[in-house]
């Protein structure tokens, strides 16, 4: 007699907890096959206003904390997804090579960003030779609570985006991708896992047409990357409501998740503040 | 005691500015007619006509921005060192007709000749000095050395020929050409630098400058061959600007409204903070986006700070603009001063206390006596909303976590003051401060050196600096 598996239920993760959609809804997630895998929750934006406060409760903690210890975690995170590299090959789906390869590639990438989390400041920060006796710098800091759509690509389009934001300080709430969420939850398990501050990441499962209008209006949302975003009418909304508070956008942009990142996705959503102090005796 | 310390007016001479009748556009290297309907500016010191000022329609901004596209071509195909020669060349022009410009900057704007003279055109020199020196040097900055194309930009007119500055020489560096409109009220500077663009031979084309109102700057925003937008002026008129900007292709910078927390702790040195309090916001009559609008002073000083900064007060000179005795100007127009009274008309209704010092205002012009509210709360418009003038509202604070709270409680975050006398105290404020600039011990120091520039709603982009080249360059 053979053994019945024992299905996981797929959730959203707001404020590092697993809740159930508040609206009770959930949506039927098939493999590129057309087969059945899971039922995903099915946010309402009653649940995207709950992971930006969530997003908002963790972030004096998490930008507060060194720079140092972010990368710690961010590594982390990697080390977690490493060992569960199989799992995450199986949701990713595709051919099985191609599956471990892209595993890799988000494992290398949430390596590559958690080294950023000490250097960002000597990069893209300055000591400014001002005329005149002060003392003159400027640092970047995280812009706060970070509006994500996630590309479709659920586990290195996922990382690719959340760790240049996250690393940088900044606390976000994302919205997986649709057709394909099931990874993006499980590296949720992950997060979860690493060390990271409950709210730090936020992931909701569900409709991007439905969720990304409110977090584009939310007036405690500071940044929104509309990465994911393939309907132009939808970015076009988005961004015209980014306007209200003066959001910091990352427009929708077609990527090669395999390719070198660069800086831009962290220095997008970071501020700069300069300090002048005099000098004298 | 004011008959021992009246000081004999000594006036400027106007006779070192040629201000023509009328003026037209600048496109293309000519001054050109204006299709719309030309409109007067004024000296808001005496309300008398200064000149006739060509509107520019939207057929005016296309042609402008065709023009800027064709010298697109030429300028940015130019060696960095040669575009530098360029801007090199027009600050130096700057230095050179600096007393002509200061003074026709304080008859269009109405600030003091002694900021015009001693902050505003140094700041311009040194602004187009410093990028020209980074033209040839982008590969070092970190952000590639792509232009964008024709950069569209509007200014305001508080620092009319400043923000002209620090617009047009960080573009002009990095290879874009610029189509730029002045304020309505304020565009005489602008008008002038056309002419020193002429004296430095610079190729047509390369600046264009359009005048008019809100439906020109609108025009430039809007135009589809802008592919970079800059704008420094409100908040409400920035997102406007977000809006009309969204999904397209074009870059955008903000620069917008704030609402400043000067904070003063019970250990500052008290004359000097008041020093800073004063130049916070009495400083171009409080015409300054940065300025230090709302003072958070430590409970245990009240008193003695607010003594002190009304004694100071009483020893301002408001008054001719152009005479080097004067400490505050004039209000930039009719609109802004019925803008600042209609806001300190609501700071007392709503329970604050005015006090002004004893202060005859001029018969004809526009003018505002320097105000302090007190017994302000946070709740009260003069604290959330910007004023634009010389009023200042005066909060108070006991630990520096309160001092905090209340400074980043609003939906700006332009700049900040920290006064105290302890390092590791500024350091941690700095730090907890949702604000772009932090001035401690000090306050409304610029540098074409150092990045500008706020947070929230205060806008987004640095200007000057390194990171100002960011702005301007396909990053």
């Amino acid at each position: 007699m053979s053994r019945l598996s024992v299905r996981k239920t797929y959730k959203l993760y707001i404020g590092g907890a697993f809740p159930r959609s508040e609206s009770g809804r959930s949506y039927p997630v098939t493999s590129p096959k057309g087969e059945f895998l899971a039922n995903a929750s099915h946010a309402s934006r009653k649940d995207a206003r709950d992971a930006v406060v969530a997003a908002r409760k963790a972030f004096p903690g998490w930008s507060g904390a060194t720079p140092y210890n972010r990368g710690q975690i961010l590594y982390r995170v990697a080390e977690m997804l490493e060992g569960r590299r199989a799992q995450f090959a199986e949701e990713v789906g595709g051919g099985k090579r191609a599956a471990l390869e892209a595993v890799d590639a988000a494992v290398d990438r949430l390596v590559w960003y958690a080294g950023w989390s000490d250097k960002i400041a000597s990069v893209h920060g300055a000591a400014n030779p001002v005329a005149g006796p002060y003392f003159n710098l400027s640092s970047p800091e995280p812009t706060g609570v970070v509006a994500i759509v996630a590309p479709a690509d659920p586990l290195l389009g996922l990382v690719s985006v959340v760790a240049p934001v996250i690393v940088t300080g900044n606390t976000c709430v994302v919205v997986a991708s649709e057709p394909s969420p099931l990874a993006s939850i499980t590296l949720a398990e992950v997060m979860a896992t690493s060390d990271l501050p409950g709210g730090v990441v936020n992931v909701l499962t569900g409709k991007q047409a439905e969720l990304a209008p409110w977090l584009a209006g939310h007036m405690d949302v500071n940044g929104l990357d509309l990465t994911g975003v393939a309907d132009a009418d939808l970015a076009l909304r988005c961004e015209q409501a980014a306007a209200d508070n003066l959001k910091r956008v990352l427009r929708p942009t077609q990527e090669d998740w395999t390719a070198d990142p660069g800086i831009g996705r962290m220095t997008r959503f970071l501020e700069t503040k300069t300090v002048w102090h005099p000098v004298g005796i | 005691m004011m008959a021992i310390f009246e000081y004999a007016p000594a006036p400027e001479s106007r006779d070192v500015v040629d201000i023509k009748p009328a003026y037209g556009l600048f496109i293309n290297g000519e001054f050109v007619d204006g299709s719309g309907p030309t409109f007067k500016t004024i000296n808001p010191a005496t309300e008398e006509k200064l000149a006739e000022i060509a509107t520019a329609t939207s057929d005016d901004v296309d042609r402008a921005v065709q023009a800027a596209r064709k010298a697109f071509g030429v300028w940015s195909a130019l060696p960095g060192a040669e575009r530098a020669k360029y801007l090199f060349r027009i600050a130096r022009i700057i230095q050179e007709r600096a007393r002509e410009l200061a003074v026709l900057e304080s008859l269009d704007n109405g600030k003091p000749i002694r900021e015009s003279r001693d902050v505003d055109l140094p700041l311009v020199a040194a602004h187009f000095f410093y990028y020209a020196g980074w033209a040839d040097k982008l590969e070092y900055a970190g952000f590639g050395s792509r232009p964008l194309g024709v950069a569209g930009q509007v200014i305001p007119w508080n620092f009319p020929l400043l923000m002209l500055a620090w617009k047009i020489a960080p573009a002009l560096a990095c290879g874009n050409t610029v189509v730029l409109k002045p304020a309505e009220t304020t565009p005489l500077t602008a008008l002038l630098f056309a002419d020193i663009c002429r004296q430095a031979d610079l190729p047509p084309g390369v600046v264009n400058i359009v005048t008019g109102a809100g439906d020109t700057g609108a025009a430039v925003v809007a135009h589809p061959d802008v592919n970079k937008v800059a704008f420094t002026g409100s908040t409400e008129v920035g997102r406007i600007i977000a809006r009309t900007v969204a999904g397209t292709d074009k870059k955008l910078t903000l620069e917008l409204g704030g609402k400043a927390a000067n904070i003063v702790f019970e250990d500052a040195a008290l004359d000097q903070a008041v020093e800073g309090i004063v130049n916070g916001i009495f400083f171009n009559q409080g015409h300054v986006c940065c300025a230090g609008s709302r003072l958070l002073v430590q409970e245990s000083i009240q008193d003695e700070l607010l003594d002190a900064l009304k004694r100071r007060l009483g020893t301002l000179r408001l008054g001719d603009p152009l005479d080097k005795n004067t400490d505050v100007g004039a209000i930039n127009s009719a609109d802004q001063l019925a803008k600042i009274r209609e806001l300190s008309e609501i700071g007392e209704s709503e329970g604050a206390l005015r006090w002004s010092p004893a202060c005859e205002l001029p018969d004809k012009g526009f003018w505002f006596p320097p105000t302090i509210f007190t017994g302000v709360a946070q709740s009260h418009t003069i604290a959330r909303d910007e004023i634009f003038g010389p009023v200042l509202s005066v909060l108070t604070f006991r630990t520096p976590a309160e001092a905090v709270e209340k400074a980043n409680n609003t939906p700006y975050g332009l700049s900040a003051g920290i006064w105290t006398e302890k390092g590791s105290r500024i350091l941690w404020m700095a730090d907890k401060l949702r604000a772009g600039v932090v001035w401690a011990n000090t306050f409304n120091k610029f540098d074409p050196a150092s990045p500008f520039g706020g947070y929230k709603e205060s806008g987004y982009g640095r200007e000057g600096g390194l990171l100002g080249l960011e702005a301007y360059l396909d990053v």
